[in-house]
């Protein structure tokens, strides 16, 4: 068996944070982020790369932080959930419009994907001309490739377009 | 009003925290906690010969090693028998940690403790365990043959034979004008939360007390099961079920080893210990449901009502019964459903193979009673050519009949009387949501496009809310925020808004000052928990009896304060006020300070209340007998039986007779659990339950081979549906009010996965014309049943005879 002992310092970027870590070259990002840097916001549900409820945004683009390891990320901005809404300069915050929608269309009941879908949508309709009306195939790229076991995806759906709807709003 | 919320699709309390990253889930407590993790079988069958831990103990940072040779006490005993039961005359329980026999792949063999999980895994892979592979029993049939035991003192593999009958059904069989008989199977699923279990345990060695937060549906029952088993009194054990990323049932069960052996570790080694279960683990070392063999037999008339019914079935416990044989009892008396069966005898063998053990995943026995009945009904309808919801309207219980009384015991040990329901309003609603009447256009319409599309329903009563009780305190302080507790926990299911709906209702405050804490034994130390839909029913009620409570108790103090008779006081936006007298009121935050007559002016709120203190009768103690100080409540409510949902789900399929892939293009579901809280929180319940219905009919089984190893035991094989694997649903409600509890509700969590595989399976039957007699069907079964020539063939249209 190898060292496992080895370790790397990283300096990465978290929710707009520069942090600097030193972590053995085994960890995984969801692990990293979770038990290094104590953001649990992130979910960890198969931890092989498959229900997604471990989706963080890596330099903007969704990834599945259990298939990641955290020196892969050295130099990179992460994105987590817990960076999803923005501050309102006053102490408070103002909620990514895929959080407002989750809320608004009861979109979660475990909430244990609900990170991992919020990152993916985010990520997703940010992606888009926001100017445009989402599309149901739209929909279901953003929406489909994340497991959820409480929902059956009808509200998750209709958050996504309420959400799209929203960034529509405000890009006009 | 916006006290008034009953009923209303208030927006969920608990999704701030959960959208924005900090819920706290048992795994996100606890940093820097030593981990567990196990060592588990790898064989299904075998006897441990040695167990060799020396190259382990030389890892750096492994902290401790445990065998069952390390278990003391009643930790050394096998773990109990939740729900013993007269018929369940060969119970049989495996130890924390396997003493010399595992009887699947997947029992926990060894507990390894080390400074992080990396470590402790690390440390796994260097234990070595010897063993002597024994014979191995896998599915039904096997257990049935009987060639090889799973347990050597249960030869014949059943450890229940359960048989309720009411009346003579030979008799009433062979009176029949018809009869007909067959045999179908259903396979295993599992609840597949997205979090699966997850266990931490803190000793304080100060005061010599365990905390523990476990992803549980049962604290209360954990913390009593932790404390017998470590010999701890009961005061000195806290569990705490936080966040839970959903549970299905699977987290009703208890203990688990690993919530044992986790708060075992952190009392013997005086720090912290926590175990996160992986994906695999949940696969192989959980729970699993469904698997039954079906053969009934079925009495009719002339008119397609039924005569008599006669079930026989075989029920795959697994490798033990720490659930007792709850599944199977809730298919033998679930199964009727809606339907007045004059004479009805079921028989259901329970049997053990060398597999994860089978305890209730929502529905919890009832999919297969429902497959049981409604594919009998359909069978009847195609043998007198007749509609199928023709068939079904014939045979449903009258809405006069109610109270009905099947003869039935249920899992609850009380009779199986329906309390109320309007089953034709039911059929008629989902005939009208889905289009019944225009299939054969449909079926046109979609041949002319190269489908085959086939339609079929299935109907089903759902026993919910089972006791024995469920408590709620309600307690308003001077602050004005009311804190509301019951013991039952939750796991997604929205209980911190629907609760605060009751108690705003039911108390006239405002929801934003109320908060609801549930599944926490330092809040609320007597419960049941949360399966059998039943924690609105319990819950809901015990709290709002509580509400009530505190209410009759404010409106005393207030009418004394006010000089107003109590019969003239309401409570309104957290104001108790004379009715039609304005500004002769006073805030219940203020009343629950005059509640206490110790009242320390610490705060505004005391410093206000003395204005209405009163001098007080200085011949009364302060507190009069029989009254309490404070402004709270605790009751509880108890039902002498189960309250009995119903619904109705109709599913349309297309198949591609190219690729014979199904898909389910429309579902439509009819739901009546008597009186709503939230409607939003209702559907979203449906909608889950659809999505698990479809998985289990169209997806989802445990693929075990003959030798006991599970061949898909991760989310790459085991096929859970995507959003693309989902269909539209459209719901349409009916309520029904039950008379058995003051908020006349019934129950919802179970609801929507019921029929799914009955009504799947009926509508691929009638799309390909084939007899479906084995569910989940994937494509390929589909293409091998239409090419095998000696399928038996069934009638598509309505009216046709076979």
């Amino acid at each position: 068996m190898t060292n496992v002992s080895t370790e790397r310092a990283i300096t990465v970027t978290v929710n707009g944070v520069p942090r600097e870590t030193t972590v053995p070259v085994r960890r995984l990002l969801s692990d990293a982020l979770r038990h290094d840097l104590q953001l649990t916001g992130t979910h960890v549900g198969c931890e092989h790369g498959v229900c997604g409820a471990c989706t963080v945004l890596v330099d903007g683009t969704p990834v599945r932080s259990c298939l990641v390891l955290a020196v892969q990320v050295d130099g990179k901005e992460v994105t987590t959930v817990e960076g999803l809404a923005r501050s309102d300069g006053r102490g408070g915050e103002i909620l990514h419009p895929v959080q407002e929608a989750f809320r608004e269309c009861h979109a979660l009941q475990c909430g244990f994907c609900t990170p991992g879908f919020l990152m993916t949508m985010a990520a997703g309709l940010e992606a888009r001309d926001t100017s445009t009306d989402i599309t149901e195939d739209e929909v279901d790229e953003i929406v489909g490739g994340n497991l959820c076991r409480c929902t059956g995806y009808a509200n998750i759906k209709k958050a996504c377009r309420h959400a799209a709807g929203l960034m529509k709003e405000a890009a006009e | 009003m916006t006290t008034k919320l009953f009923g209303e699709p208030v927006r969920r309390r608990e999704d701030l925290r959960l959208i924005t990253g900090r819920g706290r889930y048992t795994d996100d407590i606890g940093h820097g906690a030593a981990a567990a993790a196990f060592v588990r079988s790898p064989y299904a069958h075998a006897r441990i010969l040695d167990i060799d831990v020396d190259a382990a103990l030389d890892v750096e940072g492994v902290i401790a090693v445990y065998t069952y040779e390390d278990l003391v006490g009643p930790m050394a005993e096998p773990l109990p028998v939740l729900i013993p039961h007269p018929q369940l005359t060969a119970p049989r329980t495996g130890y924390p940690l396997a003493r010399d026999v595992v009887q699947h792949v997947g029992e926990a063999v060894v507990m390894v403790v080390a400074t992080d999980r990396y470590v402790a895994e690390d440390v796994c892979d260097r234990i070595t365990v010897s063993y002597e592979e024994l014979p191995v029993v896998v599915g039904v049939d096997a257990a049935r043959a009987a060639e090889h035991a799973v347990h050597e003192d249960v030869p014949d593999n059943v450890a229940a034979r359960h048989h309720q009958e009411t009346g003579d059904v030979e008799a009433a069989l062979a009176a029949s004008a018809h009869t007909l008989s067959f045999t179908q199977y259903i396979e295993r699923s599992a609840c597949m939360p997205m979090e699966g279990k997850g266990v931490h345990a803190v000793w304080n060695h100060d005061d010599s007390s365990l905390r523990v937060h476990t992803s549980t549906q049962a604290s209360t029952s954990v913390r009593a099961a932790v404390a017998a088993k470590l010999q701890l009194s009961l005061e000195k054990v806290e569990v705490v079920a936080p966040d839970v990323g959903g549970g299905f049932g699977v987290k009703i069960v208890h203990p688990w080893p690993e919530e044992l052996l986790v708060p075992m570790a952190a009392i013997a080694l005086g720090q912290p210990v926590h175990w996160a279960e992986d994906r695999r683990e949940h696969f192989i070392s959980s729970a699993h449901e469904r698997e039954q063999r079906q053969e009934i037999t079925v009495g009719y008339d002339d008119e397609g009502r039924v005569t008599a019914l006669d079930v026989r079935a075989w029920h795959d416990n697994g490798a033990y019964t720490p659930y007792g044989i709850i599944v199977p009892i809730v298919t033998a008396t679930q199964l009727v459903g809606p339907y007045a069966v004059p004479v009805y005898r079921v028989r259901i063998d329970s049997v053990y193979t060398n597999t994860v053990i089978v305890t209730p995943y929502r529905g919890a026995g009832r999919p297969q009673g429902c497959y049981a009945m409604e594919r009998t009904m359909d069978r009847i309808a195609q043998d007198l050519g007749l509609d199928r919801a023709e068939v079904r309207r014939r045979n449903l219980i009258q809405p006069d009949q109610f109270p009905y009384d099947h003869h039935l015991t249920f899992q609850d040990g009380r009779p199986v009387i329906y309390d109320s329901g309007n089953y034709e309003g039911l059929l008629d609603k989902l005939v009208a949501l889905v289009g019944w009447d225009r299939a054969e256009e449909r079926r046109a319409e979609a041949a002319a496009r190269g489908k085959q599309l086939g339609i079929g329903m299935a109907m089903y009563v759902e026993g919910t809310g089972p006791g024995p009780y469920e408590g709620g305190h309600v307690q308003v302080l001077g602050s004005g925020k009311v804190l509301v507790s019951t013991g039952l926990t939750s796991q997604g299911q929205g209980h911190e808004t629907a609760f605060a709906q009751i108690v705003a209702t039911e108390l006239g405050v405002p929801i934003e000052d109320i908060e609801v804490v549930t599944g926490d034994t330092r809040r609320f130390g007597y419960a049941v928990g949360t399966f059998a839909s039943r924690a609105a029913v319990m819950s809901g009620n015990a709290i709002a009896l509580a509400a009530r409570g505190v209410r009759a108790k404010a409106l005393r103090i207030a009418a004394d304060v006010l000089e107003a008779d109590v019969d003239d006081l309401e409570i309104d936006e957290g104001l108790v006020q004379v009715k039609g007298t304005p500004g002769a009121s006073i805030p219940l935050r203020t009343v629950a300070v005059l509640s206490n007559p110790l009242r320390y002016a610490f705060d505004e709120a005391a410093r206000q209340a003395t204005q209405f203190a009163g001098p007080g009768d200085d011949s009364k103690p302060p507190v009069a007998v029989g009254d309490a100080p404070g402004l709270e409540h605790v009751d509880y409510y108890s039902p002498i039986r189960s309250t009995f949902a119903s619904g109705a789900h109709a599913a349309v399929v297309e198949i591609d007779p190219t690729t014979w892939e199904i898909d389910v293009v429309d579902y439509a579901v009819v739901h009546d659990c008597g009186n709503i809280v939230n409607p939003m929180i209702v559907e979203g319940q449906v909608h889950g339950g659809v999505a698990q219905g479809v998985g289990g009919a169209l997806y989802e089984r445990m693929a075990y081979d003959a030798d006991g190893q599970l061949q898909n035991a991760s989310f790459m094989d085991f096929l859970m549906p995507y959003a693309s694997e989902v269909p539209d649903v459209v719901i349409d409600h009916q309520e029904t009010p039950s008379p058995l509890n003051p908020l006349g509700l019934k129950g919802a969590g179970e609801a929507g996965v019921i029929p799914g595989t009955a009504c799947i399976a009926s509508a691929i039957e009638d799309a390909v014309g084939r007899r479906i007699a084995a569910m989940p069907i994937s494509p390929t079964e589909l293409y091998d049943l239409v090419r095998d020539p000696d399928a038996e063939l069934v009638p598509t249209r309505e009216g046709a005879p076979a």
